[in-house]
């Protein structure tokens, strides 16, 4: 129910006698013609063009009615127009147009392909460039720090320390506990047809503590944390705050990378630990249940069965993945232009480039460590 | 034709222990270019954000073309709301599209998908603004701030609206490109026979603008009417507000907006 009606639009063909007359009527407005715009292109379109065209019934007429009509008089005022003097105006404006287009966007061309891959190629390059720089200037600036004895980032570091580790260890434990009663469930099914029960410590031992574990943490922090950084640096990008820090002489890296870096390292090799223990437990819980292998036997088996060297490659990896996820997370927080798809790509790109560092980092690790506690 | 395209009756605002507003009661007239006025904090934008239904009153009614806001079906409302066209104060372009498809996306989004027909219109919508056609593919980040206003007020002029919000149009403008801005809405005022309601610190865009000015102060419209009466009345707060020698100045500076 409206409580104003107004007079909609309407097309009347008058052929009586010499020039066909088109009358129109009504309201020529966005609102009252959209609704129906099919038919009244239509019925415009079955008009000719040259015939004497009267507007003076129509009571209200916006650009978009002007331009429809405009459009179809193929960008003139047709000969016998009648027009009502207040309608004037929007004529003219569509007059003043002129003929120009608009800027076109170019399609796909058949060089684009490569052009594509060229630039995706200079695009890393300028990542590492960008990357190894960042790892500069954080040296620099740390270098400053311990030369001029300035204010070092303390509450900053353990304030992300408890948001990066603390924080993490219920789903860190969730997530590990899981995937050792797997492990340990599938394995335990194998084992068992080979009568090679007591085995499943070695699997467990080895699988989570020198591997799995830290992967596993790794790939759960770079989602959690390293998005979080990603996300916190940008929207800092955004709204100028990086640029107030620095106006007031303070090093962004130092109060910001700096704090980030350090927390995550640190915290990554207790969550590792964490994560490995909890993922052990759910292991133990699972042979237990299916092999009928006592807690005892598990816990007194497994410094047999893994070498200690195996847990410090652990640990030591887990604080390598957090230096890295949290370099990488700083780097595409500070590349954020001051756009909402800026902040989602760099977000994205961010967790992708940590997971993808980690597992390569890590095979770099299984190579360097091949001779090193593994049972010959 | 409905006298006032908005009307606010009785409206109370309370924002946990503050009221902002106790009882404002507000008809805009047809054709009229209305400025809400008042100090930090006395709750002009929100009245703004009111009237397009962005916030709901604690207590009152707005009505918009003579309906309650929020009266209606779902459609009825929609199609109310295409009937105004709001101007943010930051601009609030799309940053993930270019110009034209900001302009282009109010079209695109109840129906116009002829794309020649699109063309012509926001290169209509752009030229209306002054701005040129070379803009069209550039993202909002690549713009200037005056800029960013003018291609805002191109997309809130892309529905034929009948009447336009300004959510302090001149606000981060220079002198100069805040008069050329203001020079623009009294032109598109006069061609479109547009209803305007703005909000303001300027007094500058205050004075060039507004054929009628309503002063909010105290929760309550102080007074209500073109501007050389207001600044007759007898308030302390009009009197500091206008009587100063920095509003006597811009006052007759926006005047000069020719």
């Amino acid at each position: 129910m409206r409580p104003e009606s107004r007079p909609c639009p309407e097309i009347r063909l008058d052929d009586g006698g010499g020039l066909p007359r088109v009358i129109l009527t009504g309201d020529w407005t966005l609102r009252l013609l959209q609704p129906e715009l099919g038919r009244f292109r239509q019925q415009l379109d079955q008009v000719a063009v040259d015939c004497s065209w009267d507007l003076g019934g129509v009571s209200r007429l916006d650009s978009f009615g002007a331009l429809l009509l405009w459009r179809k008089w193929e960008r003139r005022r047709p000969a016998g127009l009648v027009l009502p003097e207040g309608l004037d105006p929007v004529f003219a404006r569509l007059a003043e147009l002129g003929d120009g287009e608009l800027p076109v966007e170019p399609g796909y061309r058949f060089l684009d392909g490569t052009e594509g891959v060229g630039r995706i190629f200079f695009k890393m390059l300028r990542n590492v460039v960008g990357f190894v720089a960042l790892i500069g200037q954080l040296a620099i600036d740390f270098a400053h720090l311990l030369r001029t004895r300035g204010h070092w980032p303390m509450l900053e570091t353990s304030a992300n320390f408890y948001k990066v580790g603390v924080r993490a260890m219920p789903v860190t434990a969730l997530v590990g506990f899981l995937i050792g009663v797997v492990l340990s469930y599938l394995s335990a099914l194998q084992l068992r047809a080979f009568g090679a029960d007591v085995f499943i410590v070695n699997i467990l031992g080895l699988g989570i503590i020198r591997e799995l574990g830290p992967v596993l943490v790794a790939v759960l922090v770079a989602g959690r944390s390293g998005s979080a950084m990603t996300a916190q640096i940008g929207v800092m990008r955004v709204t100028e705050e990086i640029d107030a820090l620095a106006a007031m002489g303070i090093s962004p890296y130092v109060r910001l990378v700096l704090p980030k870096v350090v927390a995550l390292t640190l915290a990554m090799a207790p969550l590792t630990l964490w994560g490995s223990a909890v993922a052990l437990f759910g292991g133990m819980v699972s042979a237990n249940l299916q092999l009928d292998l006592s807690f005892d036997y598990f816990v007194n088996a497994l410094p047999r069965a893994v070498p200690v060297a195996n847990l410090i490659i652990g640990l030591g990896k887990g604080a390598v993945f957090g230096l890295l996820i949290a370099l990488v997370a700083c780097y595409f927080g500070l590349r954020v232009k001051p756009n909402t798809e800026s902040l989602s790509a760099n977000t994205t790109a961010s967790v992708v480039t940590s997971i993808t560092v980690v597992i390569l980092v890590d095979a770099v690790f299984a190579i360097a460590t091949r001779s090193i506690g593994l049972p010959r | 034709m409905n006298d006032c395209p908005v009307e606010v009756r009785g409206l109370e605002t309370r924002f946990g222990q503050t009221w902002v507003h106790r009882g404002i009661d507000l008809a805009v007239p047809v054709g009229e270019v209305v400025a809400l006025v008042g100090g930090s904090g006395s709750g002009k934008t929100t009245l703004l954000r009111q009237m397009v239904g962005l916030l709901r009153p604690t207590a009152g009614d707005v009505s918009l073309f003579g309906e309650p806001l929020f009266a209606g079906s779902r459609a009825e409302q929609l199609e109310r709301r295409r009937r105004f066209g709001m101007l943010f104060q930051h601009g609030a372009l799309f940053s993930a599209l270019s110009v034209f498809a900001n302009v282009a996306f109010p079209l695109r989004e109840i129906g116009i998908t002829d794309e020649a027909m699109l063309r012509d219109l926001v290169r209509l919508k752009l030229a209306m603004v002054e701005l040129d056609a070379d803009v069209a593919l550039r993202m909002p980040a690549e713009l200037s701030g005056g800029m960013v206003k003018r291609v805002a007020l191109a997309r809130a002029l892309a529905l034929e609206p009948e009447l336009l919000l300004l959510d302090e149009p001149t606000a981060g403008l220079d002198p100069d490109r805040s008069s050329g801005f203001v020079r623009l809405i009294r032109a598109l005022h006069r061609a479109l026979g547009l209803t305007v309601v703005l909000v303001t610190h300027d007094l500058d865009t205050l004075a060039a603008l507004a054929s009628r000015v309503a002063v909010l102060a105290e929760g309550r419209i102080l007074a209500f009417g073109p501007l050389d009466e207001i600044i007759q009345v007898q308030d302390p707060f009009i009197e500091r507000f206008f009587h100063s020698d920095r509003a006597q100045a811009a006052l007759a500076r926006g005047r000069g907006i020719g």
